[in-house]
């Protein structure tokens, strides 16, 4: 049955019954009765003709759809005459779904939606024990040897931000390149949108001198303005000559997926064979499961493969494979805070319920008379029933195309925070499954925050209903509890979320309060690597006097030094020891590796504990020295002084001093070994950065310091000037995002609890309005009964924040993982949180309760 | 569905009147007015009637399929009515309900009057 015949069968229906009652007075007539008496009759034998009609066009496939549409017309028509409150039930809802979808956005792009690759369930990320990459050795064995894999690629983790200098094609630049294994793009199933992989010769190229590079499709289009004639172009990148022979399609995303935070420009092959290339765990790997075959499986054979390499290869650094699926690698660290969110955005809507239940309540209660009159008029308790909901889940959904605007500008305002460093924020969005997320929580809070005003409907007789004339007598009526019921559950949600909130906003401070082993403040970087080839030891060592004593003479900048890796910003790290000891091959004490010149120390401010600091003189003619921080020093030599000491590197370096421990993966994770080489005694590096510390703002120091390094590199590319800070900023940023959303909510549900109880506080003294006065009249005063009205309110939040504060405790569980410096059961945020509930609750409800204390007794005792 | 808020008066059984229905159209279209009064009729008043049960009835037999409906003049009143005509599926639908109720009958007599049944 289509809609538009349901008009022509109405008119059908109309006839039929007309002239089958027309019959029946006929018959009427027949027997003897005048018209008059004949036309009663024959509707009495009838009954209620629009009954009649309803119940048949019930019967019509249809009739839902024209009894919703005039429920809708009914409901819009009761919203726009309670504009105020409308506005107010809409714009709260508006502002729950909103944040629930955006959450929801965010969710499906981390955890639901599978990665952008050939069946990603496949792949597997293989890590090295819990903190390292893998040396290139053990990878080659690995790939040969293992059974339950059908292939292995992997990158080199130690590529950094603009490792690469682009010149001779417009300005110059620097941009960052990894440098992938030839199977890296086939294994993920990846192909170029433009030209074509690495093939067998490129990828077996010599190291640092990479003939070809894949071009991700950001740079593409940033640089190239998506030319596909540049496939096939030569570009000049570190002074190379390299191809160009393809371009990556828009969704693959190395950045996002594998490092967060640091984009990729170009692609090149990292030829594993190459002699040359740098010692140590260097190596990222990824490998595609065979068909069939479990991570447990290919764990159990890795685990075995990896004790026989190292017995078998103890010269190599040691090898414990870890295999964890790459979408739980990819998401796992921002898993438990995603699942906070989500759990706080499901409080928050709960809030958002039971307020706007609150609101519905009341309203209904001034429709009683109204609902009373439809019923007496025939309308059945379910249809009434039907309408309610009707009406309240058309408010969600109003709100809901509010929160679908909210969640589009919040999707696109996360997507392109790039300085935070979670991954895949870039794909967040507002897609298909998140409208269908958002429309499910729409009719999901509209039925939850309507079935409370109407289950109250089978209750409306027809007397009482008209008698009571839109007012309930009292304020304590059968739905008082309920309406309690809903304020003190919004305190002890509220009081849940705030919990949550201050424990992970202590947490927050705590991390920013660690002392990081340096002072970040007035500290920044700046590529400076030469553009033209460097020769020999001398050459470089000249190149680095040259810059240093330039840099140092910048007005502003207190102290210079040059580095390979910055803290915060990636890791080498090897197997090191103390000359003459011999070590346990599982248990070899490993550091990492830094490579850095005199003042770098002072540059950063990393206190010098003991001995003495890199000097100008240490160089490639004079006695090979190291220094090393305080973990390394306890783990080396236990007790002593490591001062002096001797250390196998290179054939022996001598200790000459011990620094602080750097906290380089972030503050939350401890330093772990380090060791500091001396740039002048190697070539060991692949990056120089100069690091300054500046009396003035970064900067502002910017130019200064590039028009003083002209002179030695002309070609020395416009960057911008990294700030340690910057660095800092990047790595807590996770945490940031998440104690601000987890914030925003907190207030939200503050604000919304504080709203709830001041409407019920309100409502209650309206309703009693002639109690308080009858009471007034017989004596009490002013102070007597605003002081009744706040000891009611703080009853109510004392509830809530009693339940809240055992629930908090009972949940705080769970987010323990989530804590740093601070304990789940924190007295202080516990007793904190709940004095600020009682306290928002006694100010929300001072209003209604002052107006009460003013109620006029005679003027009371007549509104009735 | 809403559900009529009058019985009929004898509370006639789920389904029966669409039994009855069928069973009146047995003999020939008809229209609602006639097949309500010849139901009540026919049971000499016993079942009165309610319009409100019949035409929902009727309307939902023909959604059914079991019956058609067509506007035709009445031999005896020179006007046009609604005739309801039994289908083929209507036809098979009344042998179904038929035997039903029968079995219902028998069922419902066997616990009312076992003595009846054993002599």
């Amino acid at each position: 049955m289509k809609w538009w015949r349901t008009t022509k069968r109405n008119a059908d229906l109309e006839r039929e019954l007309q002239s089958d009652l027309e019959l029946e007075e006929e018959e009427q007539r027949e027997r003897g009765l005048s018209s008059e008496e004949a036309r009663r009759a024959a509707l009495r034998a009838f009954g209620n003709p629009t009954l009649i009609r309803e119940q048949t066009r019930a019967t019509w496939s249809w009739s839902w759809l024209e009894s919703l549409v005039s429920d809708l017309k009914y409901g819009f028509r009761g919203m726009s005459r309670n504009a105020g409150s409308t506005i107010f039930a809409i714009l709260i809802v508006g502002l729950g779904i909103g944040a629930a979808s955006t959450v929801f956005s965010v969710v499906n792009a981390l955890l639901l939606r599978p990665l952008p690759f050939r069946d990603p369930g496949q792949l597997v990320w293989i890590a090295n024990g819990d903190c390292c990459s893998t040396q290139v050795e053990h990878f080659a064995d690995l790939r040969e040897q293992n059974q339950s894999f059908s292939d292995l690629a992997g990158w080199s983790g130690g590529y950094s931000s603009g490792n690469e200098e682009l010149t001779r094609s417009g300005e110059p630049e620097r941009i960052t390149s990894v440098a992938v294994t030839g199977n890296f793009f086939p294994l993920l199933g990846v192909d170029p949108v433009v030209g074509r992989s690495f093939t067998r010769e490129e990828s077996e190229g010599k190291y640092a001198a990479p003939t070809a590079m894949l071009m991700s499709n950001n740079f593409w289009r940033r640089r190239f303005d998506s030319d596909p004639s540049i496939i096939g172009r030569k570009l000049t990148l570190n002074n190379q000559p390299v191809s160009v022979i393809g371009v990556l399609p828009e969704s693959f995303d190395f950045a996002s997926i594998f490092a967060p935070g640091t984009p990729i420009d170009v692609f090149i092959p990292w030829p594993l064979m190459d002699k040359n290339k740098p010692n140590g765990n260097t190596m990222a790997v990824v490998g595609r499961l065979k068909p069939g075959v479990t991570v447990e499986n290919a764990q159990a054979e890795f685990t075995v493969l990896g004790i026989q390499l190292d017995s078998q290869h103890p010269e190599r650094n040691g090898i414990k494979p870890k295999l964890a699926p790459l979408e739980k690698h990819v998401s796992g660290e921002v898993r438990p805070a995603l699942v906070v969110l989500m759990c706080a955005v499901g409080v928050v809507m709960l809030i958002v319920c039971a307020n706007l239940s609150h609101l519905q309540l009341a309203r209904m209660g001034t429709r009683q008379k109204e609902m009373a009159i439809r019923a007496a008029l025939g309308a059945g308790r379910l249809r009434l029933l039907r309408q309610v909901l009707t009406e309240s889940v058309t408010l969600s959904l109003c709100g809901a195309a509010l929160g679908l605007l909210l969640a589009v500008a919040g999707t696109r305002g996360l997507a392109h925070l790039s300085a935070f460093n979670l991954p895949l924020l870039a794909s967040v969005q507002v897609d298909g499954s998140t409208l269908a997320f958002t429309l499910l929580a729409a009719v999901a809070s509209g039925v939850l925050f309507g079935l409370a005003p109407a289950l109250q409907v089978p209750t409306y007789k027809l007397r009482e209903g008209l008698q009571a004339a839109g007012r309930e007598s009292s304020g304590s009526g059968p739905h008082g509890w309920f309406r309690d019921g809903l304020v003190v559950s919004q305190f002890a949600l509220a009081c849940v979320l705030l919990v949550g909130a201050a424990l992970l906003i202590q947490s927050f401070l705590r991390v920013l309060d660690v002392n990081l082993g340096f002072q970040p403040e007035r500290a920044a970087a700046l590529r400076i690597d030469p553009s033209f080839p460097i020769s020999n030891a001398a050459q470089a060592n000249s190149f680095i006097d040259d810059v240093l004593q330039r840099a140092r003479a910048v007005p502003g900048v207190s102290a210079a030094g040059i580095s390979d890796i910055l803290p915060l910003d990636g890791d080498r790290s090897w197997q090191i020891g103390a000359k003459g000891q011999v070590y346990d091959k599982n248990n070899h004490p490993e550091g990492f590796i830094r490579v850095v010149t005199d003042g770098y120390f002072e540059a950063l401010r990393i206190a010098l504990k003991s001995g003495r600091e890199f000097s100008p003189s240490d160089r490639e003619t004079s006695e090979p020295v190291v220094m090393i921080n305080e973990s390394l020093a306890r783990t080396l030599w236990p007790g002593q002084d490591a001062v002096g000491k001797l250390m196998t590197q290179d054939g022996g370096r001598r200790v000459i001093g011990v620094v602080a421990d750097v906290h380089h993966g972030g503050p939350e994770r401890e330093g772990g070994s380090e060791m500091y080489i001396p740039m002048r005694q190697t070539g060991d590096y692949s990056a120089m950065r100069l690091v300054v510390r500046t009396t003035l703002p970064p900067d502002s120091l910017a130019t200064g310091i590039r028009v003083a390094l002209r002179p030695i590199d002309p070609n020395l590319p416009v960057t911008e000037f990294q700030t340690l800070q910057g660095l800092v900023d990047k790595v807590v940023s996770p945490r940031r995002f998440l104690v601000m959303l987890l914030s925003g909510f907190a207030g939200f549900a503050l604000l919304l609890a504080s709203l709830g109880i001041y409407a019920l506080i309100s409502y209650s003294v309206h309703q009693r309005t002639k109690e308080i006065g009858i009471r007034m009249a017989l004596g009490a005063n002013s102070g007597l009964v605003l002081r009744g009205v706040l000891a009611t309110t703080l009853r109510l939040a004392l509830a809530g924040v009693v339940l809240g504060t055992l629930g908090s405790f009972a949940l705080s569980k769970w987010i323990e993982s989530l804590l740093f410096g601070t304990t789940p059961a924190n007295p202080a945020v516990f007793s904190g949180v709940d004095l600020l509930l009682c306290a928002v609750a006694l100010l929300a409800a001072y209003i209604p309760a002052r107006r009460a204390s003013r109620i006029e007794p005679l003027q009371a005792l007549r509104t009735e | 569905m809403t559900k009529p808020p009058q019985q009929q008066r004898t509370g006639l059984l789920q389904g029966t009147l669409d039994m009855l229905i069928l069973r009146t159209l047995l003999y020939g279209p008809a229209h609602g007015h006639d097949i309500g009064k010849h139901i009540q009729r026919t049971t000499n008043d016993f079942l009165q009637m309610q319009h409100g049960s019949l035409y929902p009835a009727l309307h939902r037999l023909e959604e059914r399929g079991w019956v058609v409906s067509k506007w035709e003049m009445a031999p005896d009143r020179n006007r046009e009515f609604k005739y309801y005509r039994l289908t083929e599926a209507g036809r098979k639908q009344l042998l179904v309900e038929e035997s039903q109720w029968k079995q219902m009958a028998e069922a419902v007599a066997r616990v009312m009057w076992p003595a009846a049944e054993e002599s």
